[in-house]
């Protein structure tokens, strides 16, 4: 049932250096696409039917083909490798064991997009993660695939790996172009889109580290072996992270369209003596599901149809030890933390929903707050500057939706009837 | 200016058809309509942000509709596009009451002791569009210190700050001053400055007018008034020739505050802080407000008008007379003392000019400027502007900001011909041709200029022999615009009004007889004086000698011109009837002291250097003290020549009346320039200007601004540094035969052969130390 491909390897001792990747096949797809047409290699991306795996969802070939092309500008490829959507790990490790896929993927894309400079702006935070993938980059250049005349071939591409200061915001795509280009991180206003006018006010493809690395293969193996994978309009392989109350969490690469029922008996299922209470399908900012959406389709179209979004697969799991409200709370403060402060329905609408929900948590709120809560939510939802302002309503009114008991019941008893002591020893063997 | 052609759109508006050109955002196109949209980060003149999200309207476009609602202040109109706004849409409606709640969520609600209640946008709209009850009752709101300095003047309170980035992006897009920004984030986002660098922009005062809550405030006017208690009073700005309009605001008999006026043409919805905030000298505690007579004693004693016009009457006529009026007068006035000289002393020795100046300028302007017509908007549509003599940060700001608007919106070209390179040259991108001072001429002789490009010519121009000469020639040659922007608000109205040796009213030169018979014909006299006047300098040195008797002196300071000691021993030597506002170098030396009205307190009108008039009323009301036309009239009347121009409005009148001169213009013959000066190597040629924020005596008592001001520096080059070794901070002494100051050394581009110090700030009173302000040789060692 799993379809390791950018996985593949990871068990190999030395599959973070080039020795390892060129072992398994790796930059034989960058010559290969360096002799095509980069029309022809947009073409194929459009073909496979990749869509990027930020989150959004957003067919990778089409956004390619967005970048106007012979208009004598500067063209970038800028690699959003900034993953911090609560739950979410899943490029880390991917470039942490194979931190060359997505070079070569970045040469593919470069010459697709007639980009000669690159950038994978990456969080601060993962220092060992940004040791591995400057090696990867350097041992790139020396082999002559980055640089002048990589391959051999006329074309240059010089690849700039840029860490960040480790802010939520700057992992939506023109906050993290402003970061890039040493501002303080804020969405920008679109229209212009980075397509027009992104990095430095020139045409800019803003891509997931998986969506990038997900092309070697692609142009390896052709669009019909790609299609073969998924369903009817999410194509491919992809990463799922699960994290939680399971007995084995990690990374699962699978097919789109797998089901969490399918990945518990892949990953040795909840917790023992424990049973699934909810889940978030793809991180903090895609509405929870429960152990009713056990076997919803995890692709595009399956997660939305059943009311909450695919995200970027992250599957963190919540057992029935878990309270939701506090687990909710946990992530309000989130992103009442990380919010930028450019827009109010997020800046103030995030201090105020912490309180609530403190009070909540606490035993001191009333019926009324729960109404009180979801008129703040459709006061956000919609009316903020950028997406990041809408997740931060996800959870709550989903959990209102699915657990309004628990939550009056905190009402009721005056307290959190949860023992949050317990529900975090039970996981210690 | 091309006029472009520009698509007409048509959308709907809450059923309402409009039809705006292509580009039009939403939230001003349903302003077309009579349709208010809430907001608070919009401003028709800053790039749309949408940070506030107040102003969420419903769209669709042919059909399909948005599914969220969208910040019309970020929307262009497009064709087939249906808005519905609070009025007909209830999500829109039910948006804009939720951006409102959460907005007074962190909102102290202080409005009882803020400065910006009774004019706040927020409490308006809260009124408005919000509710009556909070539900945020038992939170906990975000709280700061408050409120914090971010410069002398403006002070930041953080809790009220609704981070709308008006400010910011005041700072950054139109005043190209980028020392506040936005820090932190969530909730406790807020303006900052950076560390040790207050918010010291010259515009800086824009912000607090713009704020659309009580979150910036200016030292100067908290906790003074509030709103509804104010007169305001349309006005125009009497500190330069940049011509703004001005608002001021009066409170029981005093100026608490002037804001910018919203004038398109001009100013914008803009002004400098020196047009903002330097009003406290009309109610400084030197103000003169009697006549003053100085008794046998040598003391000035009050007297009454009666006595003091029969006093000034009898030195008047006692010989042969001259006038001085200053810079500073409104065309009325003006025109009065052109009118009293030729009238009632017989003669045109009279210059407005208080300044360092040349007889080839006065020729430049009577052939020129007088009847030049250029304007902001030959700035607007210029291929190139060449800057000579002209500095516009520092001595014309609103000239300067909108040079900047063009650099930033289309990139426009600035070349700048000067000896050191200013912070203003360097926000306009300007190209910067390095000269030695005294070499200015040279450089513009090489400059190539189209029809289409403009030449900005500063009053200091004249400073240097043949540059007016070579501009002259320049403008000839390559048909360029030609502008000539004085540093004093007076300047160009006194041009017109004739009150210069060379020239009667409107532009007529004495030298030529139908002018004379013109304006003799309009002021019912027989025959005008016909000989060329002594200019301000040859009217002091005559008055020393005791050629000329005796002095009219309106608005002038004797340390403001290069013959300082001529002037000091010509204003003790002559008879001298001062009209002015203050004690000053003059009173302390004249017989007759008549009170006059600041610009507060009388109505007027100035000529901006465009040549175009802004008039303005009286704002306070209540004030005894008139118009020096008015007393000038009165004291014709005593002397017994009239010239009948009682008030302020029939000189207005009497001007208006008499009209342009149609004729030839007089021929600018013009002169060769200097030889180059040579220097030895611990010598260096001085170049220096004003300051927008220095020592000049209309800042006085504002501490406040005072305190935003540049530091005195005395610029040199790297080169120049290394052989005195010295280093940026260390003293420099610069001296000549009259004295020295003592500066602290800046190491900056600026030409090998030049020293720069500003001219009239502490500590670096040039004028008044050296005599010298430019041009001439001084000694430059490390102190």
């Amino acid at each position: 049932m799993l379809t390791p491909v950018l996985s593949a390897h990871w068990d190999e001792k030395d599959s973070f250096t080039i020795e390892a990747y060129k072992r398994n096949g790796g930059y034989t797809a960058a010559p290969k696409a360096l002799a095509m047409d980069p029309d022809a290699v947009i073409q194929l991306v459009k073909d496979s039917g990749l869509r990027g795996r930020g989150g959004a969802g957003f067919p990778t070939g089409m956004k390619w083909g967005f970048i106007p092309q012979n208009d004598g500008k500067d063209h970038y490829l800028v690699v959003n490798a900034d993953e911090s959507e609560p739950g979410t790990c899943k490029d880390m490790p991917l470039l942490l064991a194979n931190p060359h896929v997505l070079v070569e993927g970045v040469i593919i894309a470069a010459y697709a997009i007639r980009a000669k400079h690159a950038f994978i702006y990456i969080r601060g935070e993962v220092a060992h993660v940004v040791r591995r993938l400057n090696k990867a980059i350097a041992d790139a250049y020396a082999a002559g695939y980055l640089g002048k005349k990589i391959f051999g071939t006329d074309n240059d591409l010089e690849l700039v790996l840029h860490i960040g200061a480790g802010a939520y915001i700057c992992g939506e795509e023109t906050a993290l172009l402003d970061s890039l280009e040493g501002f303080r991180g804020q969405p920008r206003l679109r229209p212009p889109f980075p397509a027009i006018a992104g990095l430095y006010a020139r045409p800019t493809v803003v891509n997931n580290v998986e969506s990038i690395a997900s092309v070697p293969s692609i142009v390896a193996n052709g669009a019909e072996w790609f299609q073969a994978m998924g369903t009817e309009k999410s194509k491919g392989m992809t990463l799922y992270s699960l994290s939680g109350h399971v007995e084995n969490p990690g990374q699962f690469e699978a097919p789109l369209g797998i089901t969490l029922r399918q990945l518990l008996d892949m990953s040795g299922g909840i917790r023992k003596g424990h049973k699934l209470k909810f889940w978030t399908p793809g991180g903090s900012s895609t509405p929870i599901f429960t152990d009713a959406h056990l076997d919803t389709p995890l692709d595009y179209e399956g997660v939305s149809a059943a009311g909450s979004m695919l995200g970027t697969k992250a599957l963190q799991i919540f057992d029935e030890t878990t309270c939701v409200v506090r687990a909710v709370l946990r992530w309000t403060e989130f992103y009442k933390h990380e919010s930028c402060g450019k827009c109010t329905p997020c800046r103030e609408g995030t201090w105020w929903l912490v309180q609530v929900l403190r009070d909540l948590e606490n035993g001191d709120g009333k019926e009324e707050d729960l109404n009180k809560l979801l008129d703040i939510c459709d006061n956000i939802m919609g009316r903020s500057f950028c997406a990041l302002g809408d997740g931060a309503t996800s959870p709550i009114s989903s959990s209102i939706k699915y657990f309004r008991e628990e939550y009056l019941d905190h009402i009721r008893q005056g307290r959190c009837p949860f023992d949050h002591a317990a529900s975090i020893k039970a996981g210690v063997r | 200016m091309t006029t472009e052609v520009v698509d007409q759109i048509t959308v709907v508006i809450d059923g309402f058809e409009v039809t705006v050109p292509k580009g039009t955002l939403v939230i001003r196109a349903a302003e077309k309509l009579g349709i208010q949209i809430p907001r608070f980060c919009d401003h028709p003149l800053l790039d749309p942000v949408g940070a506030c999200r107040q102003c969420l309207v419903d769209i669709e476009i042919n059909g399909r509709a948005f599914p969220k609602p969208q910040a019309s202040c970020t929307i262009p109109v497009e064709p087939g596009m249906i808005v519905k706004t609070q009025l007909t849409s209830p999500v829109a409606e039910k948006a804009q009451r939720g951006v409102m709640e959460l907005l007074l969520n962190n909102h102290p609600l202080d409005c009882p002791v803020c400065d910006k209640g009774g004019e706040c946008p927020l409490q308006n709209q809260a009124m408005t569009n919000g509710q009556a009850e909070s539900r945020f009752e038992g939170m906990v709101k975000r709280t700061f210190e408050k409120p914090i300095n971010i410069s002398s003047q403006v002070l930041l309170d953080r809790e009220r700050c609704i981070l709308c980035a008006r400010c910011t992006r005041f700072a950054d897009q139109i005043a190209g001053d980028r020392f506040i920004t936005l820090s932190d984030r969530g909730a406790l986002q807020q303006v900052a400055i950076y560390e040790k660098e207050p918010f010291e922009s010259y515009f800086s005062g824009n912000t607090v007018q713009i704020c659309p809550v009580g979150a910036l405030t200016s030292a100067t006017y908290r906790f003074r008034a509030r709103p509804f208690d104010l007169v305001s009073t349309p006005s125009a700005c009497e500190h330069c020739a940049s011509g703004c309009d001005m608002r001021t605001d009066v409170r029981r008999g005093k100026t608490l505050r002037r804001l910018a006026g919203d004038d398109a043409s001009v100013n914008n919805e803009w002004n400098c802080d020196k047009g903002r905030w330097a009003f406290k000298y009309q109610t400084a505690t030197d103000r003169i407000t009697t006549p003053l007579i100085r008794n046998a004693a040598g003391q000035l004693v009050a007297a009454s008008w009666p006595e003091a016009l029969a006093a000034a009457a009898e030195g008047l006529k006692a010989g042969r007379a001259a006038v001085l009026v200053g810079g500073r007068a409104t065309v009325e006035d003006a025109y009065g003392y052109s009118k009293f000289a030729r009238v009632t002393l017989g003669t045109n020795d009279i210059d407005f000019r208080s300044r360092l100046i040349s007889d080839e300028e006065r020729d430049f302007l009577a052939a020129n400027v007088v009847n030049n017509n250029s304007s902001y908007l030959d700035i607007d549509s210029a291929d190139q502007v060449v800057l000579v003599g002209f500095e516009p940060e520092e001595e014309s700001p609103i000239v300067f900001l909108r040079l900047f608007k063009q650099v930033r919106k289309r990139g426009l070209k600035v070349t700048a011909i000067a000896s050191k390179k200013s912070i203003g040259n360097e926000k306009l991108k300007s190209n910067f041709v390095c000269v030695a001072p005294g070499s200015e001429a040279e450089a513009l002789s090489s400059i190539q200029l189209t029809e289409k490009s403009l030449l900005i010519v500063g009053e200091r121009a004249v400073e240097t022999a043949g540059l007016l000469t070579a501009a002259s020639e320049l403008i000839k040659r390559s048909k360029a615009k030609l502008a000539w922007i004085p540093r004093r608000a007076g300047e160009r109205g006194a041009l017109a009004a004739g009150a210069i040796g060379n020239l009667l009213p409107g532009g007529r030169p004495v030298s030529d007889p139908a002018a004379r018979v013109d304006i003799s014909t309009a002021w019912g006299v027989h025959g005008l004086p016909a000989e060329r006047g002594l200019n301000t300098d040859e009217i002091y040195a005559a008055a020393k000698t005791g050629e000329i008797k005796s002095l009219v002196v309106g608005g002038v300071d004797p340390f403001d011109g290069s013959e300082v000691k001529d002037a000091l021993a010509a204003l003790d030597k002559a008879f001298v009837v001062s009209l002015e506002m203050r004690t000053s170098a003059v009173t302390d030396r004249a017989n007759v002291v008549l009170p006059i009205a600041t610009v507060a307190e009388k109505s007027g009108s100035y000529l901006n250097w465009e040549g175009k008039a802004r008039s303005f009323d009286v704002a306070i009301e209540d004030s005894l003290l008139r118009s020096d036309v008015r007393i000038l009239s009165m004291l014709a009347d005593e002397i017994g020549r009239p010239i009948g121009l009682p008030t302020v409005a029939s000189a207005a009148k009497e001007f208006a009346a008499i009209g342009n001169w149609d004729g030839a213009p007089s021929e600018f013959a013009g002169v060769a320039a200097n030889p180059k000066q040579s220097i030895s190597s611990n010598q260096a040629l001085l170049t220096s200007w004003r300051r927008l924020l220095d020592a000049g005596s209309m800042q006085d008592g504002e501490p406040n601004l005072a305190g935003t001001a540049r530091k005195s520096v005395a610029v040199i080059s790297a080169k120049r540094a290394a052989a005195l070794n010295v280093a940026d901070g260390d003293l420099l002494k610069i001296s000549n035969a009259n004295g020295a100051i003592l500066l602290p050394a800046l190491v900056e581009e600026i030409h090998d052969d030049a020293v720069w110090a500003p001219r009239n700030s502490a500590g670096s009173e040039l004028l008044r130390i050296l005599a010298t302000a430019s041009n001439s040789v001084v000694t430059v060692v490390k102190a």
